[in-house]
């Protein structure tokens, strides 16, 4: 991770509110957030503090009430939402703690779909889903519905469909929620593996050992950053003892 | 009892909840049913303007032509048996033999056959025709027959030309004893010059008897009317039988009231022949309203069907309380649909101009008012039956997750539509995971389509008949304008409630492609392309629908038409059809389709995990 350089995603007086006068919500409370290229931050927090919210207005999903976005230099809170649907396609993953597959697409029909929206050959979009799920260990899982596979299974297709497009930055809303404590030790091999290869990660988390696997830890509180952790980074091998889970 | 009160409890705040929704299924079905209601009661209405119009003219019980009589010798037989006739036992009076011409009648550019009956200014006994307007024929006057009249657009004061020869108007009046027009020629038949061919369409006008002789010549001779008064009216029909002569060549001679009281019912019947058809497509569209509705509740009341049995209620109470709305829905719109259709009787069942009087409210009949309402609760039950057993059959966890519809895969139509641009993409998927409410779609749209179609046919086939018949297309036949009007009226309510159709299924696909949309705008489709897509998956259906109801819009004219006259639309009709129902569709679609891309996706997606 190289500080001087240009950030990938920066923000500056996020704001969110709900309702107005005596019933308004802070839900985001004018966060000013870099992530720079290659980094993997943790965002931590109690329930309610505004982190999914705040996932969401990175990643173009709710559109702010006051305060700037740039992804790769480009206001995102100045999008139409047309401008901002191509950014997600083109330069943003999602992956959801509820996975949000579509039911009756198999594992590679899954990946595949964002590459169609974006106007890939059926052929070439098969050949890279087939590549991303040999990536995330589930080759002979491709032509399985979602409702045949385990959850942290549905999850690292959930990561791979979020690859699907190269993006710049993938955003991961409790990716391991879900999980068991096996699945959630994949999972956190997949990120390694996804840092590894210099992957920018914003990861909103409740679990300290994800948290512990993050170049970087923000902990939010009220809708605000309360605290900045720079933990270790780069400790690519030794994440699950990190971690403190079996593996 | 506690159950019962429970079910109608929850049906009836649930349809509270919903009104917009239940006040347009309660129109959906009450149209079916008030066009139903009046095909069944048209029957037998026109009965009482001809009884009021044969008490007015002294009309006859009997009615003999000697129309098929031609030659002198059969002339005289014709002769001979007017006068065993006038005699026979159980006449008590007639009137005539009364001489008729055939010629051609000229008025304002329309040319049409006449039938010209010589009578005399004196009142007569029998058939006394009634003047509504002028006078009674007198020197070189004419009086015209009322509907005759109007069809050609002719008053008093204005001048006809009977075979050239220009007569003024002097009168308009009504008559008992000759079918309405334009069924002159059916019952007794009419007459013209040989190798001229015969219109259908002839009318009658009244001269003296003195003009009758003047228009007759060898090639068109006269031929005779008597009319009969028996002191049995009712034995009408056995009077004429018996007195008929032998079978042969030419239509029966002898007539009785009673066919010339079905005549004046001709064109109600043809009414009655668009309705009954038209109420049974009608209550088609019906069933896919509801059906639509009833699936679509389903998607939005999984939840509340798992709370239902979490609280201890029983898988069939779940499935009585989705029932008992719609049965609530069909009962109410039975009722609705009988008053609609019998109020709406007497404006199809006027008369026409060639009788006088009013028709009373047609008879609602207890087997007609359980039929239409057997009918309705059939439409109800029967397409709310597949999702009231669903909401029996799902697991309460499954509906309390959400996740008991798992949607349909169809692996063809998913390896097809990669192919395919990006709305059509979405749209074919949004297709294949509702495959029964993409079925019912296209049904709805081939039976508007199929109405369209036979409507097209029918102006075609009025079209072809104009310029089959050429200069003797006649006057216009008030039946095919009243027809018309009838289509019409069919035609915009069909296409009301294929527009109702198609909001219900865009809705509920709206609703049930919540999740599904959500997802694919979080990974990168634009809301444009979404609408598109919803848009392409109504657009799939309405264009296989519109196309099946060509072919089947010809089948159902050739069955209601029975043989006859068939005319075939232009490619463009059928084509601009085509169009309007794509272009009306997507109009249609625009609202819920746009309503629900305003929904955040973060929220959608938040609301999914909740």
């Amino acid at each position: 991770m190289n500080d001087t350089s240009e950030p990938v995603l920066r923000a500056r007086g996020l704001c969110k509110f709900y309702g107005k006068d005596e019933s308004l919500v802070r839900a985001v409370d004018g966060i000013d957030l870099d992530v720079a290229a290659g980094e993997t931050l943790a965002v931590m927090g109690p329930s309610g503090c505004g982190k999914s919210t705040l996932l969401h207005l990175l990643g173009g999903l709710d559109r702010p009430s006051a305060g700037e976005i740039r992804l790769a230099g480009e206001r995102l809170d100045q999008m139409g939402e047309r401008a901002l649907a191509r950014l997600r396609r083109s330069a943003v993953g999602f992956v959801f703690q509820a996975f949000h597959l579509m039911d009756e697409l198999t594992a590679a029909e899954n990946v595949e779909l964002p590459m169609l929206l974006d106007g890939r050959s059926p052929r070439a979009a098969r050949r890279r889903a087939q590549d991303l799920l040999t990536q995330v260990g589930l080759t002979d899982r491709a032509t399985f519905l979602p409702a045949a596979l385990s959850g942290g299974q549905r999850q690292r297709v959930a990561v791979a469909r979020a690859l699907a497009n190269e993006p710049l930055i993938v955003l991961a809303d409790e990716p391991t929620g879900n999980l068991d404590s096996a699945a959630t030790l994949e999972m956190l091999r997949l990120f390694e593996s996804l840092h590894a290869a210099g992957q920018t990660l914003v990861i909103v988390t409740h679990d300290a050992r994800i948290a512990a696997t993050a170049d970087r830890l923000i902990s939010m509180r009220d809708g605000a950053f309360a605290d900045e952790t720079r933990l270790t980074g780069g400790n690519t091998g030794r994440l699950a003892d990190l971690a403190g889970l079996d593996g | 009892m506690g159950q019962i009160l429970l079910v109608g409890r929850l049906a009836s705040r649930d349809l509270r909840r919903r009104p917009a929704q239940t006040l347009l299924l309660l129109l959906v079905i009450t149209a079916a049913m008030a066009t139903l209601t009046l095909g069944l009661v048209l029957h037998g209405v026109t009965s009482k303007p001809y009884q009021q119009t044969r008490v007015a003219t002294a009309g006859p019980d009997v009615v003999a032509s000697s129309v098929g009589f031609t030659g002198q010798s059969n002339r005289s037989s014709a002769a001979a048996s007017f006068t065993a006739l006038a005699d026979a036992p159980g006449v008590i009076a007639h009137s005539g033999p009364y001489p008729v011409a055939w010629p051609v009648l000229r008025a304002d550019g329309i040319t049409a056959d006449a039938m010209a009956e010589g009578r005399d200014p004196a009142r007569a006994p029998v058939d006394q025709p009634e003047v509504i307007q002028g006078t009674w024929v007198r020197g070189d006057g004419v009086v015209m027959e009322r509907a005759f009249a109007a069809a050609l657009g002719v008053h008093v004061g204005d001048h006809v030309t009977l075979d050239g020869r220009r007569f003024p108007v002097i009168g308009i009046a009504v008559t008992a004893a000759i079918p309405v027009f334009s069924q002159v020629c059916f019952y007794g038949g009419c007459s013209g010059p040989p190798g001229k061919p015969l219109s259908f369409d002839t009318g009658l006008v009244w001269v003296t008897q003195a003009t009758a002789h003047s228009l007759a010549s060898p090639g068109n001779p006269l031929t005779y009317y008597l009319n009969l008064r028996l002191s049995d009216p009712a034995a009408a029909p056995a009077f004429a039988a018996e007195h008929q002569p032998p079978p042969g060549p030419g239509p029966a001679p002898l007539t009785a009231w009673q066919s010339l009281q079905d005549a004046a019912g001709t064109l109600v019947a043809q009414e009655q022949q668009v309705l009954v058809p038209a109420s049974w497509l009608l209550a088609l569209l019906a069933v896919a309203s509801v059906a639509v509705v009833a699936g679509g509740r389903m998607a939005e009341q999984e939840k509340r069907v798992g709370l239902l049995k979490a609280a201890g209620g029983t898988p069939p109470l779940a499935a009585a309380v989705l029932l008992a709305e719609h049965l609530v829905i069909a009962i109410v719109a039975a009722g609705a649909g009988l008053a609609a259709g019998w109020l709406a009787a007497p404006l199809l069942t006027s008369p026409g101009a060639s009788l006088v009087g009013s028709p009373s409210a047609p008879p609602l009949t207890w087997p007609n008012i359980v039929l239409v309402t057997a009918v309705a609760i059939t439409v109800a039950g029967a397409s709310t039956l597949v999702p009231a057993l669903r909401a029996a059959r799902i697991s309460t966890v499954a509906a309390l997750a959400g996740t008991a519809r798992p949607p349909r895969r169809r692996q063809w139509l998913i390896k097809f539509s990669a192919r395919l641009p990006v709305p059509l993409l979405l749209g074919l998927r949004l297709v294949t995971r509702q495959p029964r409410r993409f079925l019912l779609s296209t049904a709805s749209f081939t039976v508007t389509a199929t109405t369209i179609v036979a409507v097209l046919i029918y102006h075609a086939t009025i079209n072809t008949d104009a310029r089959l018949s050429g200069p003797f297309a006649g006057a216009p036949d008030p039946g095919n304008a009243r027809v018309s009007e009838v289509l019409l009226v069919i035609t915009i309510v069909m296409i009301i409630l294929a527009a109702a159709n198609a909001i219900f299924t865009t809705w509920a696909t709206v609703l049930d492609a919540r999740r599904f949309s959500a997802i694919v705008r979080a990974i990168g489709a634009t809301p444009q392309q979404m609408f598109a897509g919803l848009v392409a998956a109504q657009l799939l259906p309405a264009l296989i629908g519109a196309v099946l109801g060509i072919p089947a819009g010809e089948a159902l004219y050739a069955a209601v038409q029975n043989g006859g006259l068939h005319g075939s639309p232009p490619a463009w009709w059928l084509l601009a059809m085509i169009a309007a129902i794509l272009l009306t569709v997507t109009v249609l679609t625009a609202i819920p389709a746009r309503l629900g891309g305003r929904v955040p996706v973060a929220e959608i997606l938040q609301a999914e995990f909740a």
